[in-house]
């Protein structure tokens, strides 16, 4: 075998592992998360990255949002079950560290939470929060700051209760964390 | 069956630390969830679950990464389940009955005022798991010890049946904060080797947090000397008040009765 020829070989497989690992990250990142449906993984920023390791097996890395959070399994199982049906070993590696920070949700994941009806988190997420400062959270239907926090916990472990003065209507917000 | 005792090996410290404060964790968590569908409006029905959820989380990866260093094929399963009320090593606080609203918010507020420091210090330990899972707790921590204490303050500063409820609250948790600080040879090998910080080291930072929100609420401690010199003891060697075997043998029904039961 010539050199030249090894070359090539490592250069194909080196193309075409770029494209499988492409091609993983898309089918990945389309799994929807359980409890917000609209928003995918990759919206939410839970999808790390893909690995293909030398034995050919694609590996997801997901950071849980909570540690606690019941959607984590679902999520894991939905991922490993798209990437087995387009025909790829899977493995899924939960990663915790770096813990996830709801500064990782998209710009397109804040902008879908918004038309789902919950409001997106602050940009910025709390190092050393203040006691008793509250957010300034805007409603996400008619967009009025004045909103009343109901209840610090919600449906899920990532949301808080709100509702609007304006408008009257109750509404989820997505926790900064 | 198998003791408490204090070891001397290092691997033997981190595995018993770990395990005592998954076992703060999946206790108390347990306690709280006993106000499911009972909690004093709907805003708390969510509320006490979900910080019981985030400490049951907590605990797994605790659990989970204390069987792997003691590397006997106990998974976190059999370490939450399948373990005696005496090889238990949560802080007698935890397993306290609830009492009223105002007991269980002051008892949660010092425990998450506690593990919030605690895990902040704990995010530069010397093992990779144990920093990245502490980093992780201490937002939810956070979180926890805000929620706590806006009720403390509200009850404190609110009617005089509530002042009352909450200063019988504060009379009955006193004597069990000691134990919060406590420190033996395992939480020394365990200070000494950067794995976790010693639970005495957290006592100014949480005494400081404390006397903010008591000023708020219109509460006062007892000094820091008589918290550190007097108060129960024996929860970390495994000795548990009357109510532990209640709670046991609730928490443990189902594997008691189906061992190694899955989902």
């Amino acid at each position: 075998m010539s050199t030249h020829t090894i070359k090539k070989n490592a250069c194909v497989v080196s193309m075409a592992e770029t494209q499988h690992r492409q091609r993983a990250w898309e089918i990945a990142a389309a799994v929807p998360d359980p409890e917000i449906p609209s928003l995918t993984i990759e919206d939410l920023g839970i999808l790390r990255r893909i690995e293909i390791t030398s034995n050919g097996v694609v590996v997801a890395h997901i950071s849980p949002t909570y540690s606690a959070c019941p959607a984590v399994m679902a999520i894991e199982e939905a991922v490993e079950q798209a990437l087995t049906a387009a025909g790829y070993r899977t493995e899924i590696k939960r990663v915790i560290s770096p813990a996830w920070t709801t500064d990782w949700i998209t710009d397109m994941g804040r902008k879908k939470l918004k038309d789902y009806g919950i409001a997106p988190p602050d940009k910025a997420s709390p190092s050393a929060r203040a006691l008793f400062s509250d957010p300034v959270v805007a409603c996400p239907r008619c967009d009025s700051t004045r909103t009343e926090k109901v209840s610090e916990f919600g449906s899920t472990a990532c949301k808080a209760h709100y509702k609007c003065e304006a408008c009257n209507e109750p509404f989820d917000y997505f926790k900064c964390l | 069956m198998q003791s408490a005792a204090l070891p001397t090996a290092e691997s033997d410290a981190r595995f018993i630390q770990l395990v005592r404060l998954a076992d703060d964790h999946l206790i108390l968590g347990h306690r709280l969830s006993e106000w499911c569908g009972h909690a004093p409006m709907l805003e708390e029905d969510l509320a006490m679950p979900n910080i019981a959820l985030d400490l049951l989380g907590q605990a797994r990866a605790l659990y989970s990464h204390a069987g792997i260093i003691e590397n006997k094929d106990r998974d976190e399963d059999a370490l939450a389940y399948r373990r005696l009320e005496r090889e238990y090593t949560n802080l007698l606080m935890c397993e306290r009955p609830n009492g009223d609203f105002a007991h269980t918010m002051l008892r949660q507020l010092f425990f998450s005022v506690f593990m919030k420091h605690y895990w902040l210090s704990g995010e530069s330990s010397s093992d990779p798991v144990v920093a990245a899972l502490a980093s992780k707790a201490q937002k939810e921590s956070d979180y926890h010890v805000r929620h706590c204490a806006q009720w403390v303050i509200r009850l404190g500063d609110g009617t005089d049946e509530s002042a009352a409820r909450l200063a019988k609250a504060l009379q009955a948790l006193t004597p069990y904060l000691h134990e919060l600080f406590e420190s033996d040879s395992v939480t020394q090998t365990n200070g000494d080797v950067g794995f976790l910080p010693e639970p005495s080291t957290m006592q100014t930072r949480w005494r400081a947090d404390i006397d903010t929100i008591f000023d708020l609420a219109k509460l006062c401690l007892p000094s820091v000397e008589n918290l550190l010199t007097q108060g129960k003891s024996g929860g970390r060697q495994g000795l548990h008040s009357e109510s532990m075997g209640f709670l046991l043998a609730e928490l443990q029904f189902l594997q008691r009765t189906y061992p190694n039961m899955q989902w």
